[in-house]
């Protein structure tokens, strides 16, 4: 009885019990303690506190995010290999390599983690290092929310993989349909896993969105009006709309699932007048704008990227800009099409069906803009133009595979199958990933003040775009031949066998692929002092960012740039003009603060103790997260540090003496 | 501090308020979508009673009227002390707030008794489909009234200890535009939930 109050579900039988999550967790809880022993032995905890986990300034929040992205890419990739390694094997006589459990737990972890802790995280790290500088500002409007947000998503990160060393992943794919989802048929705790890592990483991004949303709208330097900003602002600003308008339907859809399973509400039960088909509405009302979500910066990106490399300026910046507001405005007309199945009607499928095919004009618009920038340029064939051509090969295919899916007759034919699978990681990898990708290659030198390695880059950007074709295009041909999703085993006499195979093959080059950034990565820290940036401008670019050191010093600008045009950094190049003035002021920095990591800290306790049904848990570590948060607005009133001038001139001399040497 | 800094510092300050503001109404902005998805959802299941009582039979026009009555008079009443904090008149505006903060207080206490009363005679949130609507609802509209009170007493204790700081009437501008928002929250249940609900 009292351990029942004291612990709510959790007991003993939450620790794995099933070879392949025994040795996961081991593995997990291994490196754990090797990272902390290794920070003990080098002395790096101060150092850590004071220069990482308390910081507000966006470029360091922006390589955390990247940093937690790419362990969960590693995360995310182990478990494809495992869904690969079981559809090859699992034919016939053979069960293949885990069960059908175990199965539903790693394809929902894989497009839970993918999406949420991969996906989004380097979306934002990536926006934190880059729009600030790209707008000619010092900072984000409000950086210590922007510390919240990046802790509360690594609150939601750190609880996910949770589960995986007490208690269990959900198995009820990525967005846990109900009824399937609810306490009747799921009754353990992977969902509430799920529900509530989501919720507090989906806190955190909303507050992102308005975070960057006002550093656009409020933070742009003297002169850059609206329609002189770089395209890659522009879809930021775009996409950060679109989490203020989307982000709220999922806190509230993921908060009444979660009152149905713990407190017996019928929002979305088969019984008590609960309506399932509800949630699948609210859900992709919010999961479909996501999708846009990562698309939007990732053609921004490639906007710049396309820019610079053909050395000419972006053809068609006004239809750019309009493109993206129709996108933004149609992603949210068209999330029916996730379910023509249900039964809506004819008219009401022919309705979102024609909207969604609608969204190809505008995607279409930027795809040509981008190829007749580059038409007559001086292209010059970095690995960031290798991504992008690879992205508008496979882009395009991928696009025009939805506006097949999107005819309601065909849909019904290939809804669930394989066929969806391939179309929506055909989008989501060579748009979002590769836009990412070819991002953070383009702005690592102005992030860590040296490039990487070009050759190996490319070698990766060619591993991935092949092991993309060998590891999706059997499985559009798998999805014509009725094989559907999440399937654990097959008959042998379907012949299916050799395609998947296929399929396993190319994930495999993906993984090399990745094992060869890894490399990248590796030597190009090495080999630092060969690829040094000493000019802050290693590509000869167009936007801002470029105008400042590599790395740029805390306060990004000593004197803030004034721009007149809209690639003014390169006219300034041209003319030999400069942008900013030689007088120097004051400059105010945001402090440090130990708030957000204390606030996010409360928030985990509490929903690991909402997970278990430990309310004391919970109402004690919601009142210290309220405390927290109490404690930071009685106290903040000296949030910001003066740089005077003299200070100023002895860092702007030490940067620039950094970068030349 | 010489003339520059301190030009900097209070340009800084004016420039902090004015997106610090425009934050805050995009906040307000992401909750209106929050509280549309319930109001959708509670579109959706009210008339899914499941056997159990609808609407007309649970609630009671006067005592909501009350309800409305006691949170409308706390908007006008924080109104009024935004006036005082305009014409920085100290005590003034700490008593209004205080008497805001009793009819919130109020308020919260009648939701309270009309849930517990709706749960004792066997009709909770887990009764019916409509229940869950209404009370995750109502519910959700409550607790920002209970974070409203926090902030109410939060800014009480700044204006004692500091007065009318930069920063200080900011948060009070952000405090009131909060309050009138539930307001406005407010209307639609009273009209959505309650009005169309016994009519």
């Amino acid at each position: 009885m009292i351990a029942n109050w004291l612990l709510g579900r959790l007991n003993w039988d939450a620790l794995p019990s099933e070879m392949i999550t025994i040795g996961g967790a081991i593995m997990m809880v291994l490196s754990l303690l090797a990272i902390v022993a290794a920070i003990t032995y080098f002395k790096r905890w101060k150092w850590l506190w004071r220069e990482w986990i308390t910081t507000t300034n966006h470029k360091r929040i922006g390589i955390m995010y990247i940093v937690v992205a790419v362990v969960m890419l590693l995360r995310g990739l182990a478990d494809v290999l495992m869904l690969r390694a079981q559809q090859a094997t699992s034919v016939g006589a053979s069960n293949g390599i885990i069960t059908s459990d175990t199965f539903q737990q790693v394809f929902s972890a894989h497009g839970t983690i993918m999406i949420f802790f991969v996906a989004m995280g380097l979306m934002f790290g990536i926006i934190n290092l880059v729009l600030p500088q790209q707008l000619g500002a010092r900072d984000v409007a409000f950086p210590f929310l922007n510390s919240v947000s990046f802790w509360l998503f690594a609150a939601g990160m750190v609880l996910i993989n949770t589960s995986l060393v007490i208690g269990e992943f959900s198995a009820a794919g990525w967005l846990a349909y109900p009824p399937l989802s609810e306490a009747k048929f799921s009754p353990g705790v992977g969902v509430d896993y799920w529900i509530w890592s989501l919720q507090i990483a989906g806190i955190g991004s909303l507050m992102s969105g308005i975070n960057f949303t006002t550093t656009i709208l409020k933070l742009r330097t003297k002169g850059m009006n609206m329609m002189k900003m770089p395209l890659f602002a522009w879809s930021v600003f775009g996409s950060m709309v679109l989490v203020a308008f989307a982000f709220p339907i999922l806190t509230a859809t993921l908060s009444m699932l979660y009152l149905d399973r713990a407190f017996g509400m019928h929002f979305f039960t088969a019984d008590g007048g609960g309506n399932a088909m509800m949630y699948v509405n609210l859900i992709w009302a919010w999961g479909h704008p996501e999708v846009y979500i990562l698309v939007l910066p990732a053609f921004g990106m490639f906007s710049e990227i396309v820019s610079t490399f053909s050395r000419k300026r972006l053809f068609g910046y006004t239809s750019m800009v309009w493109a993206i507001w129709a996108i933004v405005f149609l992603s949210f007309t068209v999330w029916l099409h996730h379910f023509f199945t249900m039964g809506a009607g004819a008219n009401v499928n022919a309705f979102f069906g024609i909207m969604t095919m609608l969204i190809a004009i505008p995607t279409g618009v930027k795809i040509f803009n981008w190829l007749f920038t580059m038409y007559k340029g001086r292209i010059w064939f970095t690995s960031p133009m290798i991504w992008f051509l690879g992205f508008v090969y496979l882009f395009t295919i991928g696009g025009v595979t939805g506006v097949l899916l999107a005819v309601p007759g065909i849909d019904f034919q290939v809804h669930n199958s394989l066929f969806l699978v391939a179309h929506f990681h055909n989008m989501i990898i060579s748009g979002v990933v590769f836009g990412f990708f070819a991002g953070l290659t383009y702005w690592f030198p102005k992030i860590f003040g040296f490039s990487l390695h070009e050759g190996l880059g490319k070698l990766a950007a060619w591993l991935w775009i092949i092991g993309f074709m060998l590891a999706f295009w059997p499985l559009y041909i798998l999805g014509f031949m009725g094989a559907t999703r999440r399937l654990d085993h097959y008959d042998a006499s379907l012949g299916w066998q050799p395609l998947f195979i296929v399929a396993g093959i190319g994930a495999l080059v993906i993984c090399a692929g990745v094992g060869v950034q890894l490399l990248q990565l590796g030597y190009s820290i090495w080999k630092r002092k060969e690829l040094k940036d000493t000019t802050g401008d290693p590509w000869d670019a167009r936007t801002l960012e470029w105008a400042t050191t590599s790395p740029p010093p805390e306060y990004n600008f000593a004197v803030l740039p004034e721009v007149t045009s809209r690639d003014a950094f390169w006219e300034a190049k041209q003319h030999k003009t400069s942008l900013t003035s030689d007088k120097l002021e004051p400059v105010l920095v945001p402090k440090n603060s130990a708030a957000g990591p204390i606030i996010s800290l409360g928030v985990f306790v509490a929903a690991f103790g909402f997970v278990w049904h430990i309310w004391w848990l919970v109402i004690l570590m919601t009142l210290f997260a309220v405390a927290a948060v109490m404690w930071r607005t009685l106290s903040d009133d000296e949030s910001e540090r003066l740089i005077p001038v003299g200070e100023l001139k002895e860092l702007e001399r030490l940067s620039k003496k950094e970068q030349a040497s | 501090m010489s003339s520059t800094t301190e030009t900097i510092m209070h340009m800084n300050e004016r420039a902090g308020r004015e997106k610090t503001l425009f934050g805050f109404w995009l906040y307000i902005m992401t909750d209106c979508v929050l509280f549309a998805s319930l109001f959708a959802t509670y579109a959706v299941l009210h008339k899914s009673t499941y056997g159990g009582p609808d609407a007309a039979e649970l609630f009671s026009p006067s005592f909501v009227l009350t309800e409305t009555l006691l949170l409308l008079t706390s908007s006008f009443i924080c109104g009024l002390a935004m006036l005082a904090v305009h014409q920085r008149r100290k005590t003034m505006a700490m008593a209004l707030f205080f008497v805001t903060f009793l009819l919130g207080a109020a308020f919260l206490g009648m939701e309270f008794s009309e849930f517990s009363h709706l749960v004792s005679e066997g009709n909770s949130w887990a009764r019916s489909g409509f229940l869950s609507g209404f009370f995750t609802l109502v519910g959700t509209h409550g607790l920002h009234i209970s974070v409203g009170l926090l902030w109410i007493a939060a800014m009480l204790v700044k204006l004692a200890k500091r007065g009318f700081t930069e920063a200080n009437v900011r948060r009070l501008t952000m405090l009131s535009l909060f309050w009138h928002f539930l307001d406005v929250v407010w209307i639609f249940i009273f009209t959505i939930v309650y009005m169309m609900g016994v009519m």
